[in-house]
């Protein structure tokens, strides 16, 4: 095995896994904490992608600084999704399965006008980070991977304070381990939840500017990170921010090595073969509770 | 109705249907009916696990698949038996194949059956949300497998050659058709008798409350596995005609996401508590979808599926089947 290749692939692991932990953050919040199972959730995060993208071929904007403006409407989608969730399944306690089915109807019509507006043809944007790379002795570090990396991280950690040290943030912990006590503290439980779950559809816009970012994306490429982030937020462990990072990480480096070693036709098989493998052995994740 | 009037009435509706597509002559018929009948048969399959134990599969398109592939593989191995057994069995071989397919389609169901069955070894015994997880993985590990399985056509595609004609009926498509009216009586046969057995019962009380039912002595576990088991091999039984009617399979087309997104959608608008829900909705949206493919485009069919599915979750919580039980109910009152 030629150990410099592994060296190079282990840092190209390590920037998808990083950016992989942005894409699964929001699932993290919503299936971890709220127990919602947004499968849905890379619908959104391709409908971020394809934002970027108009915004900058129109305009010539960098696609994360256009994530960053659209944040305040796809927290308002995201509590608007939550509450027709919400008055027609959760209220009712039906939400196993036929919460479910509407979340999936709703992947399949987003991307079903994804690919009525966009159609099939892949789909970049142009930045000054994309082409060039750095260099240190022998490592590589591509532009177009660092920057969603390091940018990634930084949401992460943003997100991590604010869960652990405000008031809103502390609250969507407590919903996820006790919506009753939260009540008797005077909080509306379904508010915060909804709060809660419009941060995670807003991760989803970020998340969708790094994605193009990496890879030209079609609207079919949402399915393959539906596995990758239920195994990333399962292996992590539900509810636990730093397992995520943790488990996406991990599941990054292997992901490469694999792509590396044996052929990028393999790498799917990866994720889903970790996530029924932590089903079987471990289901209360790395950092479960 | 006694179970054998049911097949009985059955085999009476299915002989009419045949006779009159017949009649009507046209070979398309046959081909868009043919589909129709598939998802009967798939969103049929899906209920009994979905609708009477309340745990949602993702994974239709992998055991479709499944069925569709090990008729590639045991086709495949027909063509290739000269190369593959000693020269000393080329009799043996001579005279099993090429398979009938009948036999075809009942290997398919043991496949998908027996990969049901680990499959729901492995997460059945966790909360129902890593079941429908785990199963929409389990379509992405088998496709990444196929895919570089080269043997079955991998990434490539595989081609079945169907005979042109057949004896007695004559156009293969008839006799496919004819395959899959026979499958839609097993399964809604099956689906019926479970209903009205110790088994549907037990698969309710999973479904309403499975902690309860396990403190009363249920086997859960066990009854999970069999409708698991169950729903499996007759998604696999389903699948296994498809490379005769296809000519050509290839990964993407055979794991194919509106599978599984037509086999919930289906029983969740005709209802999914009585096995007429399932073929409800897939009578009406197979239907649709075909007028929508021919008229329109195959992408808006999708659209059209994806909202009803939304609309009638939302709106109509139990399909057709409960909208009608509900108008008799006020009648009734009235």
């Amino acid at each position: 095995m030629d150990f410099n290749l592994l060296i190079n692939a282990i840092i190209a692991g390590l920037m998808l896994g990083a950016f992989y932990a942005a894409v699964t953050a929001g699932i993290s919040i919503s299936f971890g904490m709220l127990d919602i199972v947004n499968i849905a959730h890379p619908a959104f995060i391709l409908l971020g992608s394809y934002i970027a993208y108009i915004v900058n071929v129109e305009l010539g904007v960098d696609p994360i600084i256009v994530s960053i403006l659209v944040l305040p409407a796809f927290y308002l989608l995201g509590g608007a999704v939550y509450q027709i969730y919400y008055l027609s399944f959760e209220k009712y306690g039906q939400e196993s399965l036929r919460g479910l089915a509407f979340f999936f109807g709703l992947l399949f019509v987003t991307e079903v006008c994804l690919l009525l507006i966009f159609g099939v043809d892949y789909r970049s944007v142009t930045a000054i980070y994309m082409g060039p790379s750095l260099r240190f002795w022998q490592l590589e570090f591509p532009l177009r991977l660092l920057v969603p990396a390091l940018a990634s991280v930084a949401m992460f950690l943003g997100l991590q304070v604010y869960l652990s040290r405000t008031f809103i943030g502390r609250a969507v912990m407590a919903v996820s381990q006790d919506p009753m006590a939260l009540r008797l503290m005077a909080v509306d439980p379904t508010r915060i939840k909804r709060i809660a779950f419009g941060m995670s559809i807003a991760t989803a816009s970020m998340a969708g500017a790094f994605l193009i970012i990496i890879q030209p994306v079609i609207p079919s490429v949402g399915r393959d990170y539906i596995g990758r982030i239920f195994a990333i937020c399962v292996l992590g462990g539900l509810g636990s921010l730093p397992g995520t990072l943790i488990a996406a990480l991990l599941l990054g480096v292997i992901e490469s090595i694999t792509s590396v070693f044996y052929g990028p036709s393999w790498s799917p098989a990866v994720s889903f073969g970790l996530l029924l493998l932590t089903l079987a052995v471990r289901p209360s994740g790395l950092l479960g509770r | 109705m006694r179970t054998p009037l049911f097949i009985f009435w059955q085999f009476v509706v299915a002989a009419a249907l045949f006779g009159l597509f017949r009649y009507i002559g046209n070979d398309y018929v046959f081909f868009a009916g043919y589909t129709v009948l598939e998802f009967i048969v798939l969103a049929t399959a899906w209920n009994i696990l979905g609708g009477y134990c309340g745990y949602v599969n993702f994974g239709s398109a992998g055991f479709f698949a499944l069925g569709a592939y090990s008729t590639i593989f045991l086709y495949t191995v027909g063509q290739q038996a000269d190369d593959i057994f000693p020269e000393s069995m080329a009799q043996v071989t001579g005279l099993i194949f090429p398979l009938p397919l009948p036999v075809l389609i009942v290997f398919g169901g043991m496949v998908a059956g027996l990969v049901g069955l680990g499959m729901g070894y492995l997460t059945l015994r966790l909360r129902g949300v890593f079941f429908a997880i785990g199963t929409l993985a389990l379509a992405v590990v088998l496709q990444t497998f196929i895919v570089n399985w080269s043997f079955v056509g991998g990434s490539r595609g595989a081609y079945v050659i169907p005979p042109n004609e057949i004896a007695v009926l004559g156009p293969y498509i008839q006799y496919l058709f004819l395959l899959m009216l026979l499958l839609v009586v097993v399964a809604l046969t099956t689906a019926r008798l479970i209903e009205r057995s110790r088994l549907g019962y037990g698969f309710a009380t999973i479904r309403d409350d499975e902690l309860a039912a396990e403190a009363c002595g249920v086997p859960t576990l066990r009854l999970k596995l069999i409708a698991t088991v169950l729903s499996g091999a007759l998604m696999g039984m389903a699948g296994a005609p498809f490379p005769f009617y296809i000519g050509y399979v290839e990964p993407g087309s055979a794991f194919d996401l509106s599978y599984a997104v037509n086999s919930i959608a289906m029983p969740m608008i005709g209802g999914t508590t009585m096995w007429a829900g399932p073929m409800i909705g897939a009578i009406l949206l197979g239907t649709l979808q075909q007028l929508a493919t021919v008229t329109i485009s195959s992408a808006a069919n999708l659209l059209i599926v994806g909202l009803l599915l939304i609309g009638f979750v939302i709106v109509a919580p139990n399909g057709i089947v409960g909208l009608w039980q509900k108008w008799i109910g006020s009648r009734w009152k009235s």
